[in-house]
This record gives C-alpha cells, structure tokens and sequence, in this order.
C-alpha cells in the first residue's frame, strides 16, 4: 500500500444514463494524490472538473470505480461522513459562509468540520480570541467586525474568509472549485495568493480547478487537464515548471475549445 | 379605558400563544421550513394532556408527555420530507390530517372538558386575586424560560448548525453536518413547542377541542410579521424576542377588533388578510427594498 491520501480507481460518472442526454462526465478516471500535492486542475467546460472534486467530496456518489480518502474506501459514504477528511471552497462567495450568522458563529461551525457538535457554547471566549487573532493575516479589519452578520462582506472578503475556514480544523484534503472565479482581477489575485501562502505554509494537499492557465502553470507542483471525462495531460515537477503556457496550446489546442482559457494565453495560430 | 379593559386578556393569551409563535419562529424562520404541523400537533398537544388529565394522571407529568408527542409529530414530518423526498408544505399537511384521526383517537370524542379535574391552574383559582394575574404570571415565566432556553439553545454548537441547516444547507453538509437528522430534530423542537402551548392552555381554558388547532399557523405567522416589524430580528435574542412581542401584539389587536365589532366568526379570515396585507404590501410598492425578507415564508 502506498502513502496515497487520495486514491481513484476507474472512477465514472454517468449524468441521465439511458437518456438521450446522458452524459459521460468521468469516464475511468484514475488518480492517485500523495500528501503535500498541489494539483491545479484544468480543462474546457463541462470536462469534469467540477464532477471530479463533487465525487470525492462525496455531493455526487460515482457509478462505478472505488474512492480512498486516507486509506479508508468512502466510495458510498455520504458528503457529511468525508467532512472529517475534506474541506471546500467553491466558485461562488455566498456558498461557502451562512449569510445570516457573524463572522465568529460562522468560523466556529467551520472549526468543528467533521466533529461532533454538543450542547456546549459554540463561540467561546477562547474561540473568539483565537479568531480575532487569525482573522488579522487576511488584513481586511474582519477581527473588528466579529459580531457582524457574513451576508454584508464583500465577496472578495467572504471568499478569503471561507479560505481560512478550511484551515480553523486541518483537512486532509483541500479542494477548490474556481474559487477565484467570481471575483474582480485584483481580489482575485490576493486571494490566489492568500491560497498559495496558506497551502504552502500547512503542507496542505490541494487540488484546484482553474480557468486560468497561466495560474494553473504558476502555483502547485503538479497539473492535470481533463478533456471528456478524462485525464489528458498530467504533469508534475520540474516537467511542470518548464511548461508554458504556448506549449499547452500548441500539444492540446485543438482539445481546448473553452474560450476563457484560450484567453488567459497566446491564441494558437 | 378600552385598551385597559383588554389588555389582561391579550397579555395572557399572547404569552400563552407565544410558545406556539416560537415554535413556529423555530421552523419557518431558524430552519428556512415552512412546516405546516402546528395545526395539528396543537390540538395533539391539548388531547395528550387533557385525556392523561381525566384518566387521572398529575397534570405536570401530562405536559411533559403531550410536548413529547408534539415532538414525534414534528420528528414524522421532517422524516417524510428528508428520508421520503416529499414536499416540505405536503409533508406538513399529511401529518396535520392524519393528526386529526389521532386526536380523536387519543380523546376518544370531539372535546375533553377538564374543570372537574385539577389542573396546573387550579390552585390559582382559590386566590383572593383576580385569577388572570396568577394565569399571566404563569405564562410569563413559561415563555420567558422557554425563551431563553432557546436562544441559549441556538448558540450552543449543534444550535449554530442548526441554524446554519436553516440559511446554508450545502455549506453546513460540507462542514459535517447530517442535515436531514437536523431538520427532523428542529422541527421535532419545534412541534414540541406547539404541543406545550397546547398542553397549557387546555388546561387554562378547561378543555380540549380537536378543532382548537384550526388557522394556528396563520395565527402564529400574523404574530411573526407583527413582531419582526416592530423589532429587527438582527440576533436570535431579537428574533425570538419578536415571536413572544408579536404574539401579544397580534392577540391584542384581535381582542381591539372583537371589542370593535368584529364578528368572531370572521376572525380567521382577518388574521388571514393581516398576513395577505403584510407580505403583499412590498409587492404594492414594486419597490425590491421594502420586500419583507423572511425565510420560509
């Protein structure tokens, strides 16, 4: 048995099988992620992406292949029971925070990820010092405004701040769904860099999908692309770092019909 | 002098109602769960309590068990909704309907009266004081201790979670938390609640009737509208506040209407026409700011 914190094995997702809208979203994907790895995940609409994280979170159960998170089979277990292993942040600010609630209850339901939940105090004294303190790395003034509803931060506030929920309770697994996506450029670029800094500095296993394939290149030690349901390229290391962006274009233009990411890049002549 | 004249009554009733406006506060507003079981689970609560009562059983003990059956009538809802897929609104009408056949079943008849029995009041009747200051000042530490066990209750860490069940089901699943246990369990609280309230008041009022549920729901939204409006439900405390401010706000209004004219019969479709008239009023105006913004309404 290897050291493999995540394992897939001939994974498939069928969507409205024995329809004529089925959709092969993953078609026998296989992929095996050792701790400490920072996979950016690339890939034209409707590829996959988004189906491979959903799958190993456990929102969608696979139709076929098997699942190990941590050496331990989740394939059929529930989203709720991977929570111990797994923490998310998704494209759209408002998912990933209660709206309603302060900024300190949401931080301390994010704390408890995966745990049980008593009847005990939930934002304790101790708990919100230790907020307070933490809250002050991102430097937007959230450690003044713990008593706030989360519903009146700014999305590129909101996003940074599920950010750091994931790390309140280490994952195992960090998963982010273009979570830079919905912002304006410069958020966008401080929050990639709070990720990097924050994945770099808790050895956090990562797998991030992106739209941009100048940050698919720039951050994390390994990239895939998927194309149909499969793993098209996977590269890591120094094999990685020397890749640009052109030379992705050039091997796998024709597969990359998404225009956004042509964008990021030289168009292929 | 009027308003003097009803304000004892609309005191006692509206912090008697209040526990059912908590309840109701509970589901549709902490949960994001338009239940529709209080009509039911009411009535179950009053028909426990009464039945235990007549064949003898001392009465706090009684309260205790209907507030557990208004707690398994709302458990039944959320399983229908969550481990059977069906409709949240459908899923609460069932269980109000097959309610109704066990409140009969449990009475044995249409109405229990209970004024031959003792009663959690009747040691209140023997005072030299005007029997509502005893009832009000009853229903005023009952409310106040419910109250605050439930605000206590919504800041504890499975309380945060249920609350986050409630404004973000997907992000809570993620972080843990079973959310179909979750909701089954608040609209269990909930019912629980509802079926209290039941419980009391039978007493208070000397019988139970398995038609004393009918437009509870409405009655405990009217008291919602009235007290969010009144008081912002920024933090838990305000909004649980608002249910009991609500609820003695609502009950005084009717009691004003009743004094005025209003025929007791139309008290229903009055209550029905605040609601219409509070949730319709921003549709009015076209106006996105003034919409009300309550969830699970």
């Amino acid at each position: 048995m290897s050291d493999n914190i995540l394992a897939l094995e001939g994974v498939t997702k069928i969507f409205n099988a024995g329809t004529l809208d089925e959709k092969r979203a993953l078609d026998h994907i296989d992929l095996k992620v050792v701790p400490g790895d920072f996979i950016t995940i690339i890939g034209s609409n409707g590829a996959g992406k988004s189906t491979l994280l959903n799958v190993i979170a456990g929102t969608y159960l696979p139709d076929d292949g098997r699942i190990m998170i941590a050496h331990q089979d989740v394939t059929r277990a529930p989203e709720h029971r991977r929570a111990r292993y797994i923490a998310r942040v998704f494209q759209n600010p408002t998912m990933g925070t209660a709206a309603d609630m302060t900024i300190e209850e949401n931080l301390s339901i994010a704390e408890l990820r995966g745990k049980r939940r008593r009847l005990k105090w939930g934002v304790t004294e101790a708990r919100r010092k230790r907020y307070s303190e933490i809250l002050k790395v991102l430097d937007l003034g959230l450690e003044d405004r713990l008593k706030q509803p989360v519903g009146l931060l700014s999305g590129g506030q909101r996003q940074s701040m599920t950010l750091l929920m994931t790390t309140l309770t280490l994952p195992q697994l960090l998963l982010l769904d273009e979570h830079t996506a919905a912002l304006d450029p410069r958020t966008a670029a401080k929050v990639i860099e709070l990720t990097e800094t924050m994945v770099t500095q808790h050895k956090l296993t990562t797998l991030m999908i992106t739209h941009n394939m100048n940050q698919a290149l720039r951050y994390g030690n390994r990239m895939i692309m998927l194309h149909q349901g499969r793993i098209q390229i996977d590269v890591q290391g120094d094999e990685k770092q020397q890749l640009t962006v052109r030379e992705v274009i050039d091997k796998f233009g024709t597969t990359l019909k998404d225009e956004t990411l042509l964008a990021c890049g030289p168009t292929p002549s | 002098m009027l308003i003097l004249n009803i304000l004892p009554i609309s005191l006692q009733q509206g912090l008697a109602y209040a526990l059912v406006a908590l309840g109701i506060t509970l589901a549709f507003r902490v949960l994001a769960f338009p239940d529709l079981t209080v009509d039911g689970s009411f009535p179950l609560g009053g028909a426990v309590a009464a039945r235990l009562i007549f064949e003898g059983v001392e009465p706090t003990l009684s309260v205790a068990v209907a507030t557990l059956a208004g707690f398994a009538a709302g458990s039944m809802t959320g399983l229908l909704n969550t481990r059977l897929k069906i409709n949240s609104l459908l899923a609460g009408i069932l269980m109000m309907t097959i309610l109704y056949s066990v409140n009969l079943r449990i009475m044995g008849r249409a109405n229990i009266q209970l004024l031959d029995r003792p009663t959690m009041f009747t040691f209140m009747e023997n005072m030299d004081i005007s029997r509502y200051i005893p009832v009000i000042i009853f229903f005023l530490l009952v409310t106040v201790a419910i109250k605050a066990l439930l605000d206590i209750f919504l800041h504890t860490e499975y309380g945060l979670a249920l609350r986050a069940t409630g404004n973000n089901e997907d992000m809570i699943r993620s972080l843990g938390v079973n959310t179909d246990n979750a909701t089954v369990f608040g609209l269990g609280l909930s019912n629980a609640l509802v079926a209290l309230s039941g419980a009391l008041i039978a007493q208070d009022q000397g019988f139970a009737d398995v038609g004393m549920g009918i437009g509870m729901i409405v009655a405990g939204l009217a008291s919602i509208i009235i007290g969010e409006a009144m008081i912002k439900p920024k933090t838990v405390f305000r909004l649980t506040l608002a249910a009991v401010v609500g609820s003695f706000l609502y009950r005084f209004i009717i009691s004003l209407g009743l004094r005025l004219g209003l025929a007791p019969t139309d008290l229903k479709m009055a209550t029905g026409f605040m609601v219409i008239l509070a949730l319709g009023i921003p549709a009015f105006k076209k106006s996105r700011e003034g919409k009300i913004h309550l969830r699970g309404i």
